[in-house]
């Protein structure tokens, strides 16, 4: 796992959530899908968009524009699921779009700006800035932890 | 007979995999002479094998265990220490014990004379009388190794030299067994010492066909391995429902002979498969029946009892895990039938019964279930004692009490913190008693009932599912998404239309309850269970799903019914686990996923639980926060009774009333209802009719019923309730604010008991 001040994973898988480009270490990637069938879940944290049979096993999908305190996404656009594993479990992070794996051999991690929402700093564990865009790169296990999601009161985005 | 082969078998198989445990563990005793908990284990193995001998009448076998048993219990007791001699003595009791398996196996008896069953003893003895078991030390390697003359009948009979004639052939001292460096196998045989590898060795070089037997008939896999393939087989018949409905020729996009034909040829091979799998995990019930009589032995000579225990139905099988977890349950209501519910010898002649009570554990399959009934023909549990308990400990109120049915007041022995055992034995009645059996029997699943006689015995059933990977379940659609009920939680079925609906559902202070041949029950409407908003469905029809969840039955009304269908049961994540109202999700015929409703957690979470069975309710200074019925008198004025108190609501036209001296009286369910008009009761001028029917209140007290009438019922409050002395009167407890309107909190009892006291002196 990455951390701000921990060891930089090598690859990231990356991609695109309303505008901002993330990447997630490719060791918790077990694989990007196209949109698959939610089933919904009444009563469940509003971060999870619903259920998806992935070859028979159920894995619970999470809305990382929700999780993220970001706007939701626009009707009509479907999410694509990046598989992820997370102690011991597996889960679907729906983002908007899949970007490429990066190397990131070169690149220092250096610390989220504090500025920006705090709903985005507690699932980001720190920033690679790129040349034509900044990478914020997401800690796994935080961003499929959906039972501590901050009160998102410095976020513009609408609840 | 065939039982009976059967238990040997099973014996045979445990028995030979214990002594592989067994070896490892003398062997490693050796290296730490002082653990206890090896000395424990090895013990326990013995001990059981002694216990099973015993029942099945080996009494040579049970004679060697025996003295075996001794030797280790002072070894464990550390009234004698380990040395050479006791660890010579105790592997070759192993190894014996080993052969007279075998002749068993064979031969069928234990009386094989070639087993020098006596020798052994002897040598125990000898070891327990602090003996030295020769001069020399035991020459133990050199000895089991060396050729035996005679010729043992079994091959695999260790040859059975007496250690005298050993100790004679070789003077050398054995060495220290253990310094050898050895591959620390897995399997039993490679780690064992060069003791046992002496004694072992036979076995190894015979004809590997001639010893066919149990032990070999069967092979040891690893449980997670089945578990995959039970997971496997699920996917599987998935996908092939998936594939039939392609290929369904009726509803046929191709028309493809072959590809129909192949469907179908998979629809065969994937259920044969599912089942063989499924059996793959089935153990019959005989395993932990085959431990019963020894509890039952023990127990009986404890408790002063006699006891003839018979059981049926050794091989109904179910699946191992639920097996696993049903041995605790069983043995304690074993243990309960015991000790509450048989009586001593002298009691049960007092009662003109035979001396020796009956157990009686039967085990048969049922609807795709297996049902276990254990049964007794002791004394009966008796519903006045446990309701006095009951009450006495505060497990439920005297108006609760009153409500219920002798079988609703023996199943509260099922109640946390319940215990009726008049003196609390070594053997049951520490509080953890029923409680326990019953919480450890729905994890499975399952549910257990009582039914009893007192004086004439009692009967617990417990029924548990075959498998907890595949279950039946009716699949409900509600939103546009399906769910599923697990059959076990379902009773019953109910549609209801135009009159029926508007007869059979009243709506209080905006609850929903059914009337169901009498009986009231809560509705919930699965879309409000689910966050939703209850469907606005005047008038139209109402399809309700009767559930049942830890004593509590309601309604579930859901949009639609599909079918029943098996579903395989998976597990959801852990962003959901928080949720009360899913037990897990599974996946339909479509690939899509379904979520599997929890009807315990949608009863506790829409505090369903409270509306029958209240916990008793803290209570704190004069606060009160019993539910409330609110009730509208005499034109406008409020009222409240505790909700308890209230058994049914019922309408009746005026016409139905009668007279019965001075009171007002009406028929009611084959008897007569008295009526107590509530507003002159509680001081109240009476209102002037305006409809052609009176709504009553009906109460319950101890058998008797009178009916309360009111005006209406206004609502239902669930608020703590703050009792003032404003307003007390004859019949009125006082007032108190209740939704922000003065109310009067009735006097119930004083408004019932001119009329109770009335039927009470009419009854003599």
């Amino acid at each position: 796992m990455s951390t701000a001040t921990g060891v930089l994973a090598r690859q990231y898988c990356t991609f695109w959530v309303d505008g901002l480009h993330f990447g997630l270490s490719v060791e918790h990637v077990q694989e990007v899908l196209r949109y698959q069938q939610l089933t919904a879940v009444p009563c469940a944290p509003d971060a999870v968009l619903g259920l998806i049979n992935l070859r028979g096993q159920i894995v619970t999908a999470l809305d990382l524009r929700c999780r993220l305190g970001l706007p939701p996404r626009p009707a009509g656009e479907l999410p694509m699921n990046v598989i992820v594993r997370s102690r011991g479990e597996v889960v679907s992070l729906l983002v908007d779009d899949i970007g490429d794996v990066m190397d990131a051999d070169e690149l220092t991690l250096q610390p989220t700006p504090a500025n920006l929402p705090v709903t985005v700093q507690d699932v980001v564990s720190g920033v690679l800035p790129l040349t034509d865009s900044i990478l914020l790169v997401v800690d796994a296990d935080r961003a499929v932890d959906v039972s501590t999601v901050p009160d998102p009161t410095t976020t513009g985005g609408p609840s | 007979m065939n039982d009976d082969a059967e238990i040997v078998t099973e014996f045979l198989v445990e028995s030979h995999e214990n002594l592989d445990q067994l070896d490892r563990d003398l062997v490693e005793l050796e290296q730490s002479p002082d653990s206890r908990e090896l000395l424990s284990s090895i013990f326990r193995t013995i001990h059981t094998i002694k216990g099973t001998s015993g029942f099945l009448a080996f009494g040579r076998l049970e004679q060697l265990t025996h003295h075996g048993e001794d030797l280790l219990s002072r070894l464990r007791d550390r009234e004698m220490t380990m040395s050479n001699d006791v660890a010579e003595v105790l592997l070759r009791m192993v190894d014996t014990v080993r052969a007279l398996l075998d002749s068993i196996e064979t031969s069928s008896v234990d009386t094989d004379p070639s087993v020098p069953v006596e020798d052994v003893v002897t040598l125990l003895a000898r070891v327990l009388a602090g003996e030295p078991l020769d001069p020399d030390a035991s020459p133990v390697t050199e000895a089991v190794g060396e050729p035996e003359p005679e010729p043992a009948p079994e091959p695999e009979l260790e040859p059975e030299p007496s250690l005298e004639a050993v100790a004679d052939a070789d003077p050398e001292p054995a060495p220290e067994p253990e310094p050898q460096p050895q591959a620390a196998a897995p399997t039993n045989e490679p780690d064992v010492d060069p003791v046992l590898e002496a004694v072992a060795e036979p076995t190894g070089d015979e004809d590997p066909t001639a010893r066919r037997g149990v032990v070999d008939a069967s092979v040891r896999v690893d449980i997670d391995l089945l578990d995959g393939l039970v997971q496997l087989v699920g996917e599987l018949v998935l996908t092939r429902n998936q594939i039939l409905q392609r290929t369904d020729a009726t509803t046929a996009a191709s028309d493809d002979a072959e590809l129909v034909r192949a469907a179908q040829r998979l629809d065969l091979v994937a259920s044969e498969l599912q089942e063989s799998v499924m059996r793959t995990r089935m153990q019959p019930i005989g395993q932990v029946w085959s431990k019963m009589p020894r509890i039952v032995r023990d127990l009986a000579h404890q408790l002063g009892r006699e006891v003839n225990l018979e059981m049926e139905g050794h091989d109904t099988e179910l699946d191992r895990s639920l097996l696993e977890a049903l041995k605790g349950p069983l043995t304690h209501l074993v243990r309960n039938a015991l000790d509450h519910g048989l009586e001593p010898p002298a009691d049960r002649v007092a009662a003109g019964k035979v001396a020796a009570g009956r157990l009686y554990l039967r085990a048969f399959h049922e609807s795709g279930q297996v049902v276990i009934e254990i049964s007794d023909d002791g004394r009966g549990i008796d519903p006045d004692k446990i309701a006095a308990a009951a009450v006495a400990r505060g497990v439920i109120t005297r108006e609760q009490l009153a409500r219920m049915e002798p079988r609703e007041i023996i199943a509260l022995i099922f109640r946390p913190g319940f215990s009726t055992a008049e003196q609390v034995t070594n053997v049951s009645g520490r509080g953890v008693g029923m409680d326990v059996v019953r919480t450890s029997i729905e994890r499975i699943g399952g549910s257990v009932d009582l039914m009893s006689t007192v004086g004439a015995g009692t009967l617990c059933r417990v029924r548990i599912p075959l498998t907890l990977a595949i279950i039946p379940a009716l699949v409900v659609g509600e939103g546009g998404e399906r769910y599923a009920i697990p059959q076990a939680n379902l009773v019953e079925l109910v549609r209801l239309e135009g009159a029926d609906l508007r007869q059979a559902v009243d709506v209080l202070a905006g609850a929903p309850v059914l009337r169901l041949r009498g009986r009231l029950l809560p509705l919930v409407s699965l879309s409000e269970a689910l966050g939703g908003r209850r469907p606005d469905d005047e008038g139209g029809p109402l399809t309700v799903v009767v559930v049942q969840a830890d004593e509590i039955r309601f309604g579930l009304c859901v949009a639609e019914v599909h079918d029943t269908q098996e579903i395989v049961v998976k597990p959801i994540g852990r962003q959901l686990k928080a949720i009360p109202m899913y037990a897990g999700a599974t996946i339909m015929g479509d690939g899509r996923v379904s979520l599997i409703l929890d009807v315990a957690g949608i009863a506790r979470d829409r505090v369903l639980v409270s509306a029958q069975h209240t916990e008793p309710e803290a209570r704190s200074g004069n606060v009160d926060s019993r539910a409330l019925l609110v009730l509208e008198v005499s034109s406008g004025r409020r009222a409240a009774l505790p909700l308890t108190a209230v058994s049914r609501l019922e309408e009746f036209s005026l016409d139905r009333i009668e007279r019965s001296g001075s009171a007002e009286v009406v028929q009611y369910r084959d008897g007569i209802l008295p009526l107590v008009r509530l507003a002159p009761a509680i001081g109240l001028p009476e209102s002037p009719l305006t409809e052609d029917q009176i709504s009553v209140v009906v109460h319950e007290d101890g058998g008797l019923r009178v009916g309360i009438v009111i005006d209406r019922v206004l609502d239902v409050v669930e608020e703590a309730v703050v009792p003032t002395d404003v307003g007390r009167r004859p019949g009125v407890l006082g007032s108190a604010v209740v939704q922000d309107k003065v109310t009067d909190l009735v006097d119930l009892e004083a408004v019932v008991r001119p009329v109770l006291a009335g039927a009470l002196v009419g009854a003599r």
